[in-house]
């Protein structure tokens, strides 16, 4: 499961840094891998500035390492800020949310799945060999981010892991499945990538007119169900109709 | 689309790309991974706002280069332009480029690119009624998220108006100096990624210089000038991004990220645009040179405090008497007609 976890890094109780997104914007970064001690220290402090939000703040993201603080420096200066924060870390418990485990459907036949080849064959893999190592492997939702409801993955096997692109390439399809950098996310929307797309699922992560408009939560694990393009065509009517057609069990 | 039965309508007779409508943002969401959009040029926004009586981060339309031609229907509209200096014009005769005036019954405005200046703003005293989308009518258009049906604005469009307030009976020059603002110098912090290059490159990126590329949208400025290599590569973990931060992709070409944005991404950023100065990028035309200058934290909010107490002073209104009058006389009018604005709000950027 746990990807690379550094050294320095590996204990759960090491200070985390405070990095400047300009000055409205403050990244508490507790370290720089995929590493699920990192990121359930990013959520309880996710947790519990959202259950009493200092004057001034305005917005907490969550992501894989660091929690984005957006703020109205003209209310809260970046000292007070800091010093909140630094009393929450010292003190914060574990993480402790309600993980599902879901699976989705995925099509990882070429006419859907774009780049595959061209990913297996820097991975110096054939296609059939990317696509069923990709299909095995069981995923936890570092974050979400990117585009509406599109979840961020981590326990990508090791063989898996590709470099992204130099530069981004033309949008791809909503659903895609994307490799890149040793992450994996599925995209709800066209956006132009620099990721590879290596797989298409039927679902819809986000959609305005249900009741849960997001379907999957920071925390959850996931897995993917190899599908043929048949299949894929068949569930995608379903989706079209309202179905939901991912599978949630409690994990 | 559809309009509240009662009371005035802005139809849009054509539209070039790129109008969409916005108000301050569509905030709370980024944890889901949804975009805030708003303006790209937040002052200008909260400036035609203002001179109109609204609140400053009420929905108006931002027109992009591409421009617009509205009428009124059922009745006339109290409206304001402000925003890059764009060529107006209200049934023919020249307007000066940040104006207010009453757009009566038929009366057809005309609005177009004009010497410079990438965006401006349209906006109508009272509330444009559209359907809000997460609380917010800010349009992203890659997402299909607020405005009209997720959309760009294009002829045909009907937009029906609330209104509130009386209106002022005339037309008139908006004084608004601080939207005079050259590019030369754009203010940064650096980080939060700058660790991953070397000094030189810092050197190098703040020296420049830096040209807007023609790969520009309400999303991202791509620029052009020294190609920056990176000490560490260009794979990080993915983590947030704040409007104004300049991502460094693997060819070395710094990216600024603006209003529509990805909430999150992977490549290293650099240094982080001040929010005073990301209006005045924004409206920034393909090939205009400037720099990068670094700042610090406190800086960067001085500069907010000094532009939050520009707005709070209200917005001027100078009279223009006579219609037929050419606009470079009008402008040359000194004649107060007083404060129209209210209070903004504490600040206008995320």
């Amino acid at each position: 499961m746990i990807l690379k976890v550094d050294p320095d890094l590996g204990s759960a109780l090491l200070a985390p840094r405070f990095l400047d997104a300009g000055e409205a914007a403050l990244v508490v970064q507790f370290g720089d891998t995929v590493d699920p001690a990192i990121n359930d220290r990013v959520l309880a402090l996710d947790a519990v500035l959202r259950g009493d939000p200092p004057a001034g703040t305005r917005e907490f993201v969550p992501t894989y390492r660091s929690l984005m603080i957006h703020y109205d420096p003209l209310r809260i200066d970046r000292d007070t800020l800091v010093a909140v924060v630094r009393r929450y870390t010292a003190s914060a418990a574990e993480w402790r949310g309600e993980a599902a485990t879901w699976t989705l459907p995925c099509c990882y036949d070429p006419a859907l799945a774009e780049d595959i080849d061209e990913a297996a064959q820097i991975l110096g893999l054939t296609r059939d060999e990317a696509a069923a190592l990709h299909g095995k492997a069981t995923y936890r939702v570092y974050m979400c981010g990117f585009a509406p409801g599109q979840p961020y993955l981590g326990g990508v096997p090791e063989a898996l892991v590709i470099s992204r692109r130099p530069t981004p390439r033309p949008p791809h399809a909503a659903g895609a499945v994307l490799i890149g950098g040793g992450l994996c996310v599925v995209a709800p929307f066209a956006m132009p990538t620099g990721w590879y797309v290596i797989g298409r699922t039927p679902e819809r992560l986000y959609a305005a007119e249900r009741k849960d408009a997001f379907l999957i939560q920071a925390g959850d694990y996931l897995r993917f169900n190899p599908i043929d393009l048949a299949t894929f065509c068949d569930l995608e009517q379903r989706v079209a109709s309202g179905e939901i057609v991912a599978r949630k069990s409690a994990a | 689309m559809m309009v509240a039965a009662s009371g005035a309508i802005i139809r849009v007779l054509s539209a070039g790309p790129g109008t969409t409508l916005q108000d301050a943002g569509r905030h709370g969401y980024l944890r889901y991974g949804v975009t805030a959009a708003g303006p790209m040029d937040s002052l200008a926004h909260a400036t035609a706002n203002l001179a109109v009586g609204n609140p400053a981060g009420s929905t108006a339309l931002e027109v992009s280069v591409g421009g617009i031609d509205v009428t009124a229907e059922s009745g006339s509209l109290r409206v304001a332009i402000a925003g890059g200096e764009f060529a107006l014009s209200l049934d023919g005769r020249p307007l000066p480029p940040a104006v207010a005036l009453n757009l009566e019954d038929g009366a057809v405005l005309k609005i177009r690119g004009g010497r410079s200046g990438s965006w401006c703003y349209l906006a109508v005293a009272g509330r444009l009624v559209v359907p809000e989308v997460l609380g917010s009518h800010a349009t992203h258009t890659r997402t299909g998220f607020g405005g009209v049906d997720g959309r760009a604005i294009v002829a045909g469009d009907r937009l029906g108006i609330e209104r509130s307030g009386s209106s002022k009976p005339s037309m008139g020059a908006i004084v608004a100096p601080w939207l005079d603002r050259p590019l030369n110098v754009i203010r940064v912090v650096l980080g939060p990624q700058h660790d991953y290059f070397a000094d030189d490159q810092i050197t190098a990126f703040l020296a420049g210089p830096w040209f807007v590329s023609a790969k520009r949208d309400r999303m991202a400025y791509f620029l052009e000038g020294p190609r920056l290599t990176h000490a560490r590569g260009y794979n990080i973990v993915s983590d947030g991004i704040a409007m104004g931060a300049i991502q460094v992709p693997g060819d070395g070409r710094p990216i600024v990220l603006m209003a529509d944005r990805q909430s999150t991404g992977g490549y290293p950023k650099i240094a982080t645009v001040i929010g005073p100065d990301l209006g005045r990028l924004a409206q920034a035309r393909p090939g205009a040179m400037f720099r990068f200058e670094a700042v610090s934290i406190a800086q960067a909010v001085a500069a907010r405090r000094e532009e939050a107490a520009l707005l709070a002073r209200g917005i001027v209104v100078e009279p223009l008497v006579r219609m037929h009058f050419t606009s470079e006389f009008l402008l040359g009018l000194n004649l107060i007609d007083g404060v129209v604005a209210s209070t903004p709000s504490d600040s206008l950027h995320d």
